[in-house]
């Protein structure tokens, strides 16, 4: 149970939403049955665009630090784990409060339960079950030499600023180069927002007007992707 | 002597000082309460002292953790808006009928059938050890405080003890009989539920993947060795004195009395101060009933309710005494804990498209 833990990266645009890892989640036998991954269609009607999250690992967990029964604990390897059974009350302040919308309270067994980064898995140096079903890398777990290797054209950061607040992670996402920080924003147009549709026409009317980044500026995609092909080692551990 | 200083400076600073006062204020009320309770001491059992230092130290340790608990804003927030909801009718109309706590205390305390739900057998351990052990708690505790004795009581025609309460004679018991038996064997029925208790957990812990995938040994395992040892070697006791005519008696109980005292000075520290935590949970019922009728919290995003109102604004203030500032970045609109989890992703998913410059449009 001592194996290093490695570093697990998220690439957004790879995600095709084959649910894939949600599936391969739901086999864990910590939460029986429930995924703890989500996998969300961002704007249906407008965009094919789907998005996986699995937890960060804040390194200063919000979910943790607003548990009123102390029920949250990082480990030592900087994972943040489902809520201890004994003290959880089923409260849902962490669900509110996590700034990724990661945790789940499970009212019928009083718990919150979330992503451990498969703790028992990693810790025995395996990768996490979502990791080895994703079969386009969108989650993938490594080392930083071979992401880097695999993926010249983008680079990974855990920073991530939430309006004033800035969140470091665990986990890495990858952008493109020039890009430092994920920014998060939800300007003024939220105020007063009452649902989806809502939403998209008053984004539409925030871009019209504040002028969209020309879609057509795009980092040219690689010649060939080698790290879209399943590892041939990967089938071999995970059996 | 500057080292020894320098450590306890150390360790000072580390206190939490009003929780001391707190937890030694209480403690000082416990020890009121056995010198007044046992008569000045009168009825109090000198071979039990040990039992009742531990308990004393245990009792400090038990409400200074408490205590220290409460300072944690999240968990202030939800101490102060449980007694208020609790003394505010106003705002408790669902609240009323004591169905709610009447419920919440069935469901969350006596039967607990949401450990039922996690697994049939973990609720069958869990209720043996917990029944096993409130009694055990309820003989012990008025024993080793004095507050409970027996005297002899009539000689002719049967043998009788007098049941004495805080020095108040109240009931008298023949010395044999079933109920008798109960009575002066309820730490062996203790023991005859703890110890299986303890089994059904041990085999769930050794054979069951989602536990054994996440247990540690101090935090799983310890509270149910020292359990086993303390039912264990109290049962010895009573089959040394009832059938081996008292051999090894005396090693036997100085073990015992070890076991317990060590089980005493666990309880603040481990896994089993859940016991003195758990009640908040009746709170949290509170919190929800007294919410059930009003407007909730809509996410700006989804649409969807997600929460109620006072959660999402008792959250934000919370989130502020802890240093985070989730407010919106231009000021105006809602704060990022007033947007749903699943609005959260889904504009967390548009920042990353903003990110790779709108490719996904």
């Amino acid at each position: 149970m001592s194996a290093p833990v490695k570093e697990f990266f998220i690439d957004f645009q790879r995600c095709i939403g084959c649910n894939a890892c949600v599936a391969g989640c739901s086999e864990c036998h910590t939460h029986r049955g429930k995924p703890m991954v989500s996998v969300d269609k961002v704007d249906p009607a407008h965009s094919a665009q789907t998005a996986p999250m699995v937890c960060m690992h804040c390194k200063e967990p919000t979910c943790a630090l607003s548990c009123p029964a102390d029920a949250i604990k990082m480990d030592e390897n900087g994972i943040v784990h489902s809520s201890l059974k004994p003290r959880c009350i089923a409260c849902r302040n962490c669900e509110i409060a996590c700034p990724f919308g990661v945790p789940k309270i499970s009212e019928e067994i009083q718990q919150m339960q979330k992503c451990d980064m498969c703790f028992d898995r990693t810790s025995a140096g395996k990768k996490p079950m979502c990791t080895t079903v994703c079969p386009t890398g969108a989650l993938f777990y490594g080392t930083m030499e071979e992401m880097k290797r695999l993926r010249p054209h983008s680079k990974p950061i855990n920073k991530w600023r939430f309006g004033k607040q800035v969140i470091e992670t665990k986990l890495w996402v990858m952008v493109p180069h020039d890009v430092d920080e994920v920014v998060v924003d939800w300007p003024e147009l939220l105020n007063g927002a009452s649902g989806p549709i809502d939403l998209a026409v008053k984004l539409k009317e925030y871009f019209e007007k504040h002028g969209v980044p020309d879609p057509e500026i795009r980092e040219p995609l690689p010649e060939s992707m080698p790290e879209a092909r399943p590892d041939e080692t990967e089938e071999a551990e995970f059996l | 002597m500057r080292e020894l200083a320098d450590t306890l400076r150390y360790f000072a600073g580390q206190l939490h000082w009003p929780s001391v006062r707190n937890a030694s204020l209480l403690t000082a009320l416990l020890v009121l309460a056995i010198v007044v309770g046992s008569r000045n001491l009168q009825n109090f059992d000198a071979a039990l002292v040990g039992y009742t230092y531990a308990c004393v130290a245990a009792a400090f340790a038990v409400f200074y953790r408490y205590s220290v608990w409460l300072t944690k804003p999240p968990t202030k927030k939800f101490w102060r808006r449980g007694w208020q909801l609790c003394f505010q009718p106003a705002l408790w109309k669902n609240l009323r009928s004591p169905r709610i706590l009447g419920e919440a205390v069935t469901r969350k305390l006596v039967v607990q059938d949401f450990v039922w739900r996690r697994s049939p057998a973990r609720w069958l351990g869990h209720m043996l050890i917990a029944a096993g052990c409130l009694l055990a708690f309820a003989i012990t505790f008025p024993l080793v405080f004095g507050w409970i004795h027996f005297e002899m009581g009539a000689v002719e025609p049967d043998h009788t003890y007098i049941v004495s309460v805080f020095g108040f004679h109240v009931h008298e018991l023949p010395l044999a009989g079933f109920f008798s038996w109960l009575v002066f064997h309820g730490l062996v029925v203790a023991s005859f539920m703890v110890i299986p208790g303890v089994m059904i957990v041990m085999y769930r812990r050794m054979m069951e993947e989602g536990a054994t995938a996440v247990q540690r040994f101090s935090r799983d395992f310890l509270p149910l060795i020292l359990l086993f040892v303390v039912s264990f070697s109290g049962l010895l006791l009573w089959v040394s004195y009832e059938y081996l005519e008292g051999y090894f008696f005396t090693a036997l109980a100085q073990f015992h009395a070890w076991s317990v005292i060590a089980l005493l000075l666990y309880l603040p520290f481990g896994k089993l101060f859940h016991i003195f935590q758990r009640p908040a949970s009746l709170g949290v019922s509170y919190y929800k009933a007294a919410n059930a009728d009003k407007d909730p919290a809509r996410c700006p995003v989804t649409g969807e309710a997600f929460a109620p109102k006072m959660q999402t604004d008792d959250l934000k203030e919370v989130l502020g005494e802890l240093d985070f500032d989730y407010s919106a970045p231009d000021g105006k609109g809602p704060a990022w804990n007033e947007v749903s989890p699943r609005g959260k992703r889904i504009l967390i998913a548009r920042a990353h498209s903003i990110a790779r410059k709108h490719k996904f449009d």
